[in-house]
């Protein structure tokens, strides 16, 4: 698994070992090919570079150590200084410079080593990339991706693990995408790269090293998914499960336990949070007549917050049963004690425990 | 401001071979009070005098300096056992090759002086008061840890220690800021605000450049060069990799960090300097990590074996120390073989115990979060999962 640093470096032995289990995989019988999600974000950066001369990477590590996570690994050695960047450890001034480049038509991709650094680089971010064409009344469009890992990963402790899904979705300008699985992190992120305004990428550091099974249309250089749609990941018809990123496989999780008792919960994967699907939702929600929000980063002002209240505000609100919910991170910093960690982000029995207590099964 | 008295530490500490337990030796040991030895050079950056290239060391010194970098050395050895044993989850930035710094800059402070660093901060925590069995618990995420275990490795502090800060250069600012509030009570205290070549380039670091030379701030910038950010050698992200210069204006002195005299000398002119209302300074030691960036980061692709193996081998802080004070007479090898022997069974004992501590109980996740708390409960993972704030931590500034 990744473990990191205040900043991180991969070891090289774990990753071997993530990618010789693929090929372990890969010599089984195996209907579609599974790749991780690291993998399938390299495929997208690869394609996406070979497709439009414009593209560059930049970030801290990125280039000759192959990326902190190994995301960039062999794009350096493909495409050489010029378009794979290794910069100082200067978040403001690289997310800066990147944000000029894409002012003046280039197609930056703003690697961040984790989404916690990018704090000290939101200024641009926000004021410059989301702003910008709105500001030059549409003159300037900013074409730039912002990404990295994001939200909890282990054993890191306050500073290293928090979701920064609501902080980005807040802002008008800014198209925020965050993946679960391998088909979701390539077809995004290549959509994201072709975006002609800022996106940010939010992806989780845990399931890099996850495999997902790709489709042959998700293997193929074309492959894109539209950004501001979601997912139904499992049909159902008692409750509406809506998550991104990690907790999709919460709610996968807790589903699965649920339809153990005869409770079939339809599990929607937003893989965008700006724009965050409210249509897929609310035909669930018409169907289910029960929603709970499932997401590892705060409760307050969160995503499950909105889409709580965009319920609440539309003609859904008939449509529920009983009070939608949130099962979010618990509203505290990120403790380091492992057992405490645990207790702070959802696991599938609270979701469980939440869908038992709205449709009142024991 | 006051006139510094920076000298009189060393007299009040207690005499490491009293603290040690240690039986002081006549007869065949013939080890002297104090001896002379001369440093290598130190480069200034707009200053009109540097720090003396000419030591002056007592045994009680000698024995203490050794002590003390010697136990950083073997509690990081232990934290990175723990940490292969996956007891130590997360971060491990390990200080083993840089001991020198902190043991120096510490025997050049005084009580009221504070210190704030980066994520690299186990050692720096046990040199300002943590014992290692602290430090190590903390580690282990147990509730015998100096932060109880909430924040592992980067986030330790203690009674003038600002903490280990996750985030490359962040603590700079702080440092200032720390620095700021001493000139604002008018004691003669300083912050020794330490960062890296990596942090070096940071933006937020020139800012307080500035504002602590416009406002005379007693600010110690002390930047521990040890080579690399992270997988990026200096000269790959710096610029300028003259540390010590870049202040601009902020005066500066370079210092070899693998000498632990050398590092005290420098860091007994720059508390001088800014105890006596000059303003900020910065000192650049020039040093060397013997780990990887972190535990995840086997440090080999970005440098060649050799080169640690060499550093280890010909600068190594804590060898080149002994050899020395053994030559001059002011210890005995036999005595420090004793103080290393001491230094494991202490060390091994706290790491055992370390292990076996339990963590705090689930009641104190939602614990000093606020020091007052308006929130009534905290939410937990969902509506139906209410928890209760409580108060645990001193609260200094309530």
């Amino acid at each position: 698994m990744v473990s990191k640093s205040g900043r991180t470096l991969l070891n090289l032995a774990s990753l071997n070992r993530v990618i010789s289990k693929r090929a372990f995989s890969n010599s089984k019988t195996l209907a579609a090919k599974q790749m991780t999600v690291r993998d399938a974000l390299n495929s997208a950066l690869d394609e996406e570079m070979t497709r439009d001369e414009k593209v560059f990477i930049l970030g801290e590590e990125v280039a000759q150590y192959d990326g902190a996570y190994k995301v960039t690994r062999g794009l350096w050695k493909k495409y050489g200084d010029k378009r794979v960047i290794d910069t100082p450890i200067t978040e403001m001034g690289f997310a800066g410079i990147a944000t000029g480049a894409a002012m003046a038509g280039l197609r930056p991709v703003c690697e961040f080593m984790t989404f916690n650094f990018a704090m000290q680089a939101i200024d641009q971010i926000i004021n410059s990339a989301a702003k910008t064409f709105y500001m030059s009344a549409g003159r300037v469009n900013v074409p730039i991706v912002f990404r990295g890992p994001n939200g909890a990963a282990a054993g890191v402790a306050a500073q290293h693990s928090q979701c920064y899904g609501a902080w980005y979705a807040h802002c008008p300008g800014l198209k925020v995408v965050s993946p679960y699985n391998s088909e979701d992190a390539k077809g995004l992120l290549k959509s994201a790269i072709r975006d002609p305004d800022p996106v940010v990428c939010l992806e989780n550091e845990i399931l890099y090293g996850v495999q997902y099974p790709m489709s042959d249309e998700a293997l193929s250089s074309d492959f894109l998914l539209p950004i501001g749609k979601a997912k139904i990941e499992r049909p159902g018809k008692h409750i509406t499960l809506v998550a991104h990123s990690k907790a999709v496989e919460t709610c996968l999780d807790a589903a699965k336990e649920l339809a153990g008792k005869g409770i079939e919960a339809e599990v929607i994967n937003l893989r965008s949070l700006r724009p965050i699907d409210i249509d897929t939702i609310t035909k669930s929600v018409v169907k289910t007549n029960h929603l709970v929000s499932v997401e590892q980063g705060w409760p307050t002002c969160g995503i499950g917050a909105e889409i709580l209240a965009r319920l609440m505000e539309s003609e859904v609100f008939y449509h529920l049963d009983q009070p939608a919910v949130r099962i979010t991170g618990a509203d505290v910093p990120m403790p380091y004690t492992q057992s405490l960690e645990v207790a702070a982000l959802p696991r599938p029995a609270d979701v469980v425990d939440a869908v038992k207590r709205l449709l009142k099964v024991k | 401001m006051l006139p510094a008295c920076v000298r009189s530490i060393c007299k009040k500490s207690i005499p490491a071979n009293k603290a040690l337990g240690l039986i002081a030796r006549n007869g065949s040991g013939h080890t002297v009070g104090e001896t002379q030895f001369e440093t290598q050079p130190f480069k200034l950056h707009k200053l009109d005098e540097g720090p003396s290239t000419h030591v002056t060391l007592t045994r009680d010194e000698a024995l203490n300096m050794y002590t003390q970098m010697h136990t950083i050395r073997r509690m990081e050895t232990s934290a990175g056992n723990l940490y292969k044993e996956k007891i130590v989850r997360g971060f491990c930035h390990l200080y083993s090759g840089q001991e020198a710094v902190a043991v120096g800059i510490k025997h050049a402070l005084r009580p009221h002086d504070a210190v704030i660093t980066a994520y690299r901060a186990h050692g720096w925590t046990h040199i300002m008061g943590v014992p290692p069995f602290e430090v190590l618990s903390e580690l282990t995420g147990r509730r015998t840890g100096c932060a109880r275990g909430k924040g592992g490795s980067m986030h330790m502090y203690c009674k003038n220690f600002y903490g280990g800060n996750g985030i490359v250069g962040a603590q700079v600012p702080l440092g200032v800021g720390i620095a700021l509030a001493a000139q604002y009570k008018g004691t003669d205290g300083v912050c020794v605000t330490l960062y890296g070549d990596g942090a070096a380039n940071q933006g937020q670091v020139f800012e307080v450049y500035n504002m602590a030379k416009l406002w005379d701030v007693p600010c110690i910038f002390v930047c521990e060069n040890n080579g690399y950010g992270m997988g990026t050698s200096s000269v790959r992200s710096s610029a300028s990799t003259d540390y010590y210069t870049r202040g601009d204006y902020v005066p500066g002195i370079w210092v070899d960090g693998m000498d632990v005299l050398a590092v005290r000398q420098a860091a007994r002119l720059a508390v001088n300097y800014c105890a006596s209302g000059k303003g900020p300074i910065v000192i650049e030691v020039q040093t060397y990590r013997y780990s990887g960036h972190s535990m995840s980061d086997p440090g080999t692709s970005y440098r060649t074996r050799e080169e640690v193996q060499e550093v280890r081998q010909t600068r190594d802080p804590i060898t080149s120390f002994k050899e020395k004070i053994i030559s001059h007479n002011l210890v005995t090898a036999d005595e420090i073989k004793e103080i290393d022997a001491k230094i494991r069974t202490e060390v091994d004992e706290a790491t055992k115990k370390a292990k076996a501590e339990k963590e705090i109980g689930i009641d104190e996740l939602p614990a000093d979060i606020y020091a007052n708390n308006l929130e009534g409960d905290i939410r937990g993972v969902s509506i139906f999962q209410p928890l209760k704030h409580k108060r645990i931590g001193p609260a200094v500034n309530v």
